[in-house]
């Protein structure tokens, strides 16, 4: 059997993930987090006077919050395990990587440990973020003046 | 030729701890078994270094052997073997620490047997652990991410197992033993290590029927190491689309330690898996008289599947005999 063979009996024998259900799951459970955080804002503006410009920020702070608390409590995990690309994507999912990189390494040192690995996962992110920031100002600048 | 034969080779004693999640699998019994992760240790390295440590104290004062022991032998999954070598700096006995990832134990056994059958050493310990977080701290992961994963994922099994292999005869022999090549068949996806390391399998396991001119029948049971479910159909339709061989009494160990409830997708893997199963299942059904242990490695780091290299595996065939 050669390697292409072979490469083909494996596709064969390998259940095909379900994606269709893993991206109604991600949806559901992103959406659910925009919901909340919605209910956050509106909170906020009627019960503290805010802006809504001030009441996004800090819906964002408590989002962030609570789901690095709850990755350091030990049990958000599980829930992004179940939860697929549904807590990963919206803020959630930063705080979470940041929170479970900080708690692998905290024994490695301040510097060589939490310092050098915080961003481990959550580095992408900001890299690309920035650079497709940059590049749509630019686009937004040449369309709209 | 890649087969030895031994005459005068034996396994006395071997002793096993096991993980919190593999103490409520199939298998329940075990010589110890661990509460929690951290195992009374600040971290999860100085957890698999206490359970090895354990392993080895265990067999030199139940066998009584404290200055008798010639060798240890053994190996881990992480980087530059280092739980093994903390663990073992504890004895002051000679020590060798190998590596074939999770095809060390079997790899053990083939160098401890071959120093005893030439009469160079009488006894040694070959002894092997892993450590699920610390796998995934290392191949993986950050253990609190909880990425979600593949179904064709392995979970690697925690626990730790050592075993005494003694010229004294006693209830199991090593009889013989073949020493695997490196096969690639340009799999990449290190979350499908079952497709990675069946043709290893295959291969080492051609190789000793035909050294040693025997029919797979021979065998009362071939157990392969840690292909998992979806690796074990692959393997079998490998043998038998590639060298026409039906394997009939076949089990794959990292099938044997985990209940399906408890959510490891494919099952289990990890350099103890097979040892685990292989000393508190298959030695324990005195059906088998005659097995095959086919210890499968995938031989990748996180640096070479990131550069998108193909994964390399190997594996190693051990023949035991349950005499009596």
């Amino acid at each position: 059997m050669n390697k292409d063979e072979y490469k083909k009996l494996v596709s064969r024998l390998t259940p095909k993930e379900m994606k269709s259900k893993n991206a109604i799951v991600a949806f559901l459970v992103g959406g659910l987090i925009g919901v909340l955080t919605e209910l956050v804002i509106i909170i906020l503006m009627e019960c503290f006077g805010l802006s809504r410009v001030d009441a996004c920020s800090w819906a964002c702070l408590i989002v962030i919050f609570i789901a690095s608390l709850f990755t350091a409590l030990g049990f958000f995990d599980n829930w992004v395990t179940k939860a697929k690309a549904g807590l990963i994507l919206p803020t959630t999912g930063f705080a979470h990587s940041v929170m479970s990189s900080a708690l692998d390494y905290k024994r490695d040192g301040f510097i060589t440990g939490i310092g050098a690995n915080f961003f481990k996962l959550a580095g992408s992110v900001i890299l690309y973020g920035i650079v497709s920031a940059f590049f749509f100002a630019i686009l937004g600048v040449v369309l709209y003046g | 030729m890649a087969s030895i034969k031994f005459n005068n080779v034996y396994i006395k004693d071997s002793f096993t701890v096991a993980g919190p999640l593999e103490s409520e699998g199939q298998i329940r019994k075990f010589d110890l078994s661990m509460d929690d992760y951290y195992y009374g240790e600040k971290t999860f390295i100085d957890a698999e270094i206490k359970m090895q440590k354990i392993v080895i104290d265990n067999l030199l004062y139940r066998n009584k052997m404290g200055k008798k022991i010639d060798l240890i032998l053994g190996g881990d999954l992480s980087n530059q073997i280092t739980i093994t070598n903390f663990a073992v700096k504890n004895f002051s006995i000679p020590f060798l620490g190998i590596y074939s990832a999770c095809a060390t134990f079997a790899e053990s056994l083939i160098i401890a047997s071959n120093f005893i059958e030439n009469g160079t050493i009488k006894n040694a310990i070959a002894i092997t652990s892993s450590h699920n977080l610390n796998a995934e701290r290392q191949f993986r992961f950050p253990i609190e991410y909880g990425a979600p994963k593949a179904s064709t994922t392995t979970f690697t099994a925690t626990g730790a197992v050592g075993a005494i292999v003694t010229n004294e005869k006693s209830n199991v022999k090593i009889e013989s033993a073949t020493i695997g090549t490196i096969q690639d068949y340009e799999q990449k996806d290190a979350t499908h290590m079952g497709a990675v390391m069946s043709p290893a399998a295959a291969s080492v396991l051609m190789d000793h029927l035909n050294d040693l001119k025997r029919n797979i029948d021979y065998y009362d049971v071939v157990v392969t190491g840690d292909l998992g479910r979806i690796g074990m159909d692959i393997l079998k339709e490998f043998l038998k689309i590639n060298y026409g061989v039906k394997i009939k009494n076949y089990m794959d160990a990292g099938c044997e330690i985990f209940l399906k409830s408890q959510e490891v997708y494919s099952g289990s893997s990890g350099p103890v898996t097979l040892p685990l199963v292989l000393f508190n299942k298959v030695l324990n059904n005195k059906k088998y008289k005659k097995i095959l242990i086919i210890a499968t490695g995938s031989l990748h780091s996180k640096d070479t599947t990131n550069q998108k290299k193909t994964i390399p595996s190997i594996a190693h065939a051990v023949s035991l005999e349950v005499l009596s």
